[in-house]
């Protein structure tokens, strides 16, 4: 493999990568403070990548107007679905919990099914992301540069709100022990919605980055997705952001190095992905960053 | 609030069996001939299995009636999924007992499918799935279309012949056996048109559902390719395609009859311009009076262009009366027997003989996509 050649794959895995990141740490959050597995997580995502799409051809609305509605329309779909889905399981065995996730993750993909049509839809790309680069002759689509900023921002910003402020303080003492945060007057249930809207708000800003990237919309987008992404965050340490980035950019470098340094197993793509991930459990079953109790959130 | 779940997600539950499936009524009396519709309505080909129902529907509603009894579509969704759609022929087979079969959409499924109508007894008729292993071997699987290896022989002739290609570049849509198969039929034919054992320069595959490409695609870029043969599902080859361009390819794109859909172009925007491929139907140039008649009421009942499958789905469901009108029974075994008599039979897609391996043979029609629509190129007649 020549240096361009690996140059070319790294940058394709960068921005895979970055995008895999974004959707891990909404896993992650939502574990972290609930010990919940947010099986629906890959759903909507899926759901904010068709209300951008909506919004943008079937409203008419500027690109940036449809944007900003999407992931405010599907952050509030997530804070509803804990509402409705999670939070009167909240005292059940945990199990129960884990059984209404998976629920809500189907009744969300089959009323997709119903309301979106199963058809593929294209998802309608702005020219200020259809662009491409060309760096010492390596291709960089205008999309996949955006990625990993946007990813690095949202990282940034996420850090903050969980490190530097009072919410983010909350959200750790809940993490930490519920029923001792109820005690020292801390509203568990609006920490947890705050929890939701966030991941929610970062799942859709994933799905439309997706689909910007790989503009087909389809009801079941978010299962693949959301399956690497809650193993991305597995292999992080579940529960750390910083393991969620780290364990989805290495899924995306694992997943595209692989096959760029062993092309005729390119069939056997997501089976390399899945069996190095493994090997990475087994040597660390907490997770890359799993035992940093101090990044919980 | 439990309560309120529940009751959401039964109905909800009711909304999508209502909406997939057509088939709750029960047949109660024998005046109905069941007809069996075996398609993929969602999931990965989901476009694919509607295209063809849409299809079948409108033969339905303009021949509804053969032998003075009504004829009911009972439709299933195979759910693009080898194991959903042994489940779906179980229930076709099984619980609807219908009279005959019409798909799948995807060699893969109606393989899938195959020994269950088999073992039932119950005459199926592929409408596009074009894999050998379909019929062959199955007494009771029929098809409408062409097969591969004649469509892998013609991709190859096309490439060599008119795009003057050397070196080819393949991408197989691994877990399918229409993209293996055909693969390999058009790569064993370039072979032997070049004489160059190398001039397949690199073989990558993916699988169904995939959406980055790229690191296949990069790979082959090393071998700067003169064309990339890529047959496989619509919406994945869209996006090979519109990677492919954003990577700095700007080889030649060849496919086959799966690209026929609109979701390929919609997709694939202007990156699929220029695009070629082999197919079954092309809209702009009917073949007979059967063509035309089903152009115009399909865009009357429609209000859009057909998909090549669609013509082959009407044709099938009129293959099907035709038999159950010649045996003068609607007995699957009957009907079976009748379907391996048809002869010159005037389909909207061309006319159909079906030949001792229950196979059809016709005609390909190439196409390729000029202003962001089809455009027919040439027909290209079976030795």
């Amino acid at each position: 493999m020549d240096l361009q050649t690996f140059l070319q794959q790294f940058v394709n895995a960068l921005s895979l990568g970055s995008l895999y990141a974004l959707i891990a740490i909404g896993y992650t959050m939502v574990y972290g403070i609930l010990r919940l597995i947010n099986f629906a997580h890959g759903d909507v995502f899926m759901i904010g990548g068709y209300l951008a799409f909506y919004g943008v051809s079937t409203f008419l609305m500027p690109w940036w107007l449809a944007v900003c509605l999407a992931i405010v329309v599907t952050t509030v779909f997530g804070v509803g679905l804990e509402r409705v889905a999670y939070r009167p399981l909240r005292d059940s065995p945990r199990i129960s919990i884990m059984i209404s996730a998976i629920g809500a993750s189907f009744l969300i993909e089959n009323l997709a099914i119903v309301l979106f049509d199963a058809r593929p839809k294209a998802f309608p790309v702005s020219n200020l992301f259809a662009g491409n680069h060309v760096i010492g002759g390596v291709h960089i689509a205008a999309v996949s540069l955006i990625i990993p900023v946007v990813t690095a921002v949202l990282l940034a910003v996420l850090l903050w709100i969980v490190h530097r402020t009072k919410t983010g303080m909350a959200m750790r003492a809940v993490s930490t022990d519920i029923d001792a945060a109820r005690l020292m007057a801390i509203d568990v249930n609006r920490i947890v919605s705050i929890t939701f809207a966030i991941g929610s708000a970062l799942a859709a800003i994933g799905g439309i980055l997706w689909a910007l990237k790989y503009p087909r919309l389809e009801p079941l987008m978010g299962i693949m997705p959301g399956l690497k992404c809650f193993i991305a965050a597995v292999v992080g340490g579940i529960g750390s952001i910083a393991g969620a980035v780290l364990g989805g950019l290495l899924l995306g470098l694992i997943e595209l190095m692989t096959i760029a340094v062993l092309p005729e197993l390119t069939g056997y793509k997501d089976a390399f992905a899945f069996v190095l991930l493994i090997m990475v459990l087994l040597v660390k079953p907490t997770g890359l960053l799993g035992k940093n109790q101090g990044e919980k959130v | 609030m439990n309560k309120i779940v529940s009751c959401l997600t039964v109905a909800a539950a009711m909304a999508v069996g209502l909406s997939m499936v057509s088939c709750s009524k029960p047949a109660t009396d024998s005046d109905v001939i069941k007809i069996g519709v075996f398609e993929p309505l969602t999931g990965a080909n989901g476009a694919g299995g509607a295209d063809e129902y849409d299809g079948i529907k409108l033969a339905n509603k303009l021949f509804p009636e053969i032998l003075g009894k009504k004829v009911q579509l009972v439709a299933v969704d195979n759910k693009s999924d080898k194991v959903e759609a042994a489940n779906a022929a179980t229930v076709l087979a099984q619980k609807e007992k219908v009279n005959a079969v019409i798909g799948s959409w995807g060699s893969s499924l109606s393989m899938s499918g195959g020994p269950i109508f088999a073992e039932a007894k119950i005459p199926a008729v592929a409408v596009s799935a074009t894999n050998p292993a379909v019929t062959k071997g199955n007494e009771y699987y029929f098809r409408v279309c062409f097969l591969d290896p004649f469509q892998g022989v013609v991709g190859a002739t096309y490439a060599f012949n008119t795009l003057k290609a050397k070196k080819v570049a393949i991408i197989r849509e691994v877990s399918n056996d229409y993209s293996v198969g055909l693969a390999k039929f058009f790569a064993d034919e370039f072979v032997k048109l070049t004489g160059d054992q190398g001039a397949i320069v690199a073989t990558s595959d993916y699988n169904t559902g995939d959406q980055d490409f790229s690191a296949q695609l990069t790979n082959i870029k090393k071998f700067e390719p003169d064309a990339i043969f890529a047959p496989g599902n619509y919406t994945e080859s869209a996006l090979i395609i519109k990677q492919a361009r954003a990577l700095g390819i700007n080889a030649q794109f060849i496919g086959g009859d799966t690209w026929d859909m609109a979701a390929f172009l919609e997709v694939g925007g202007p990156a699929v311009e220029g695009a070629v491929f082999s197919t079954f139907f092309a809209n702009d140039v009917p073949i007979n009076k059967t063509s035309e008649s089903f152009l115009k009421s399909f865009r009357d009942e429609y209000k859009k262009e057909p998909s090549a499958v669609s013509a082959l789905g009407y044709d099938a469901y009129l293959v099907i009366l035709d038999a159950i009108k010649r045996a003068n029974s609607a007995e699957p075994q009957k009907i079976r027997d009748a379907l391996t008599q048809t002869k010159d039979f005037e389909g909207s897609a061309g006319a159909i003989t079906i030949n001792a391996e229950r196979n059809a043979d016709k005609a390909a029609v190439f196409k390729t996509v000029k202003d962001g629509k089809f455009a027919f190129l040439t027909t290209v007649k079976p030795q």
